[in-house]
């Protein structure tokens, strides 16, 4: 079995069977992780370039260890640090580094649509690390991978995602993902974070309401007022909206089940996420991370290349 | 399609090798059987629950080994793996490697890399049902053999159905 995709441009374009293969590979390399030594040498023969446009921590180390775990060659690419500060274009940059034979090409830009304009243009296979307000996919691949690690399944999960969902391209990339494998949605925000259409045009609930949208769901991904890219005024302060729609110790009390708490990173805490919630036994924050290696590991082994 | 061994042939093969390896082993003591996937898996389950039958009371080790991620031909055809299941500490152990055919002898390369990435066994052994010994790419030799046989180099010779048959190009 493999992908129907060559690149991994967002999950909008991924099938049902992708995702699947793309999750079941993952466990395999879960298991790698725990290994003495944490390496498998089948990406030996790959060169791989982290094209860094964006800033980034978790993302672009745990890349950079999934690389190195499957035995690649890598380079790491800040735009900050490189002679895109000159005004190089992206395409001449990509072309500049390809020419040194580098095989596939790990991408984060703050322009929506930069990796499938890559995709048209270049040989190498492109995987989206992040464009701007678009898609993240390894996140929603990673969020769903432990989503069903804790809880056992995908089908029927009702999972709320809180916060900044206007501009949150891991809410797309998770909303994308979890319909198309059969979990139930809630988007809740203060209406200026939240698209008008999104109910119509993506298949999910919209709730203004953080306790209802809590006492509905089993998971909680709480994501991150992404005040970079809000150039206007959409909520009065972050104290009001922490108000509003933070999650904290006695609100989870109050619900009459344990929900999961998840958080892509990273937290402001005291603002969407209380510390205590946080870092509870409820939070799978921590193990997100861990399980991000693995599921990169898995598209980069599933999408390198082939020469029958 | 040729039938090379029946269900009942195949299973009287087994209760064999599973003599053979208990006598080597009376006490079982430090020794881990493991099965390569997927064919040498199912044969690896049905060897040790004859081991079982012979030693019972004893402690029968078995764990199962996938080689996708090891392959030397990776790059013709990225393949899902299989699932991989050593918990165990192997150092120090003595390893039987269990697996359906040997041919070119490339798969047992492969999972001896997979095995040493998990510690360094004392002595690592080999067990085959089918022996197809004159393709051998590498210099491997099975310890226990149930079989061998003269094929073609384009043959496949594959576990289906509890039997080994013998497909031709």
């Amino acid at each position: 079995m493999q992908l129907s995709t060559r690149h991994l441009l967002g999950i909008k374009n991924l099938t049902k069977e992708d995702i699947s293969l793309i999750l079941s590979t993952a466990e395999q390399f879960k298991e790698v992780l725990q290994r003495p030594v944490k390496k498998v040498p089948s990406l030996r023969d790959v060169t791989i370039v982290n094209l860094f446009y964006e800033n980034s921590t978790r993302t672009r180390f745990s890349f950079e260890l999934a690389e190195k775990r499957l035995s690649a060659d890598t380079i790491n690419f800040a735009s900050s640090t490189s002679s895109a500060a000159k005004g190089e274009t992206l395409l001449d940059t990509v072309n500049n580094i390809l020419s040194m034979k580098v095989d596939m090409v790990v991408m984060r830009h703050s322009a929506s649509g930069a990796p499938h304009f890559l995709a048209q243009h270049i040989p190498a296979a492109i995987i989206n690390a992040g464009d701007g307000i678009n898609e993240h996919p390894t996140q929603g691949l990673l969020d769903a991978f432990s989503i069903k690690e804790k809880t056992g399944k995908l089908e029927g999960r009702k999972v709320g995602i809180i916060g900044d969902i206007m501009h949150s391209r891991v809410a797309q990339s998770n909303i994308y993902l979890l319909k198309k494998m059969g979990a139930e949605v809630t988007v809740c925000g203060p209406p200026t974070l939240i698209p008008k259409y999104i109910s119509e045009a993506l298949g999910v609930n919209v709730s203004y309401n953080l306790k209802e949208t809590l006492e509905w769901c089993d998971v909680a991904n709480v994501l991150r007022i992404q005040l970079e890219r809000q150039n206007q005024v959409l909520f009065s302060s972050l104290r009001e909206y922490s108000l509003a729609f933070g999650i904290n110790r006695k609100l989870l009390d109050g619900l009459n089940k344990e929900i999961v708490i998840m958080h892509p990173g990273p937290i402001n805490r005291g603002v969407e996420l209380d510390s205590d919630v946080a870092d509870s036994k409820q939070s799978i924050i921590l193990q997100q991370v861990e399980n991000g290696v693995a599921v990169r590991m898995a598209v980069l082994y599933l999408l390198s290349p082939q020469t029958p | 399609m040729q039938v090379l061994l029946s269900s009942q042939e195949l299973a009287a093969m087994v209760k064999e090798l599973a003599v053979q390896m208990a006598t080597t082993y009376p006490e079982l003591k430090d020794v881990i059987f493991v099965g390569i996937q997927q064919g040498g898996a199912i044969i690896g389950h049905d060897i040790v629950e004859e081991i079982k039958k012979l030693k019972p009371g004893k402690t029968v080790n078995y764990g199962q080994l996938d080689i996708t991620f090891y392959r030397d031909d990776i790059r013709k055809e990225i393949l899902a793996p299989d699932k991989m299941n050593l918990p165990f500490d192997i150092e120090n152990k003595r390893i039987i490697l269990i697996d359906d055919v040997l041919f070119t002898g490339r798969t047992i390369k492969a999972a001896l890399d997979v095995l040493l990435d998990y510690g360094r066994p004392e002595k690592v052994e080999l067990c085959v049902i089918i022996d197809r010994k004159e393709y051998r790419q590498f210099p491997i030799q099975a310890d226990y053999v149930g079989k061998v046989v003269q094929t073609e180099r384009k043959d496949k010779v594959k576990l289906i159905n509890g039997e080994v048959v013998l497909v031709k190009p």
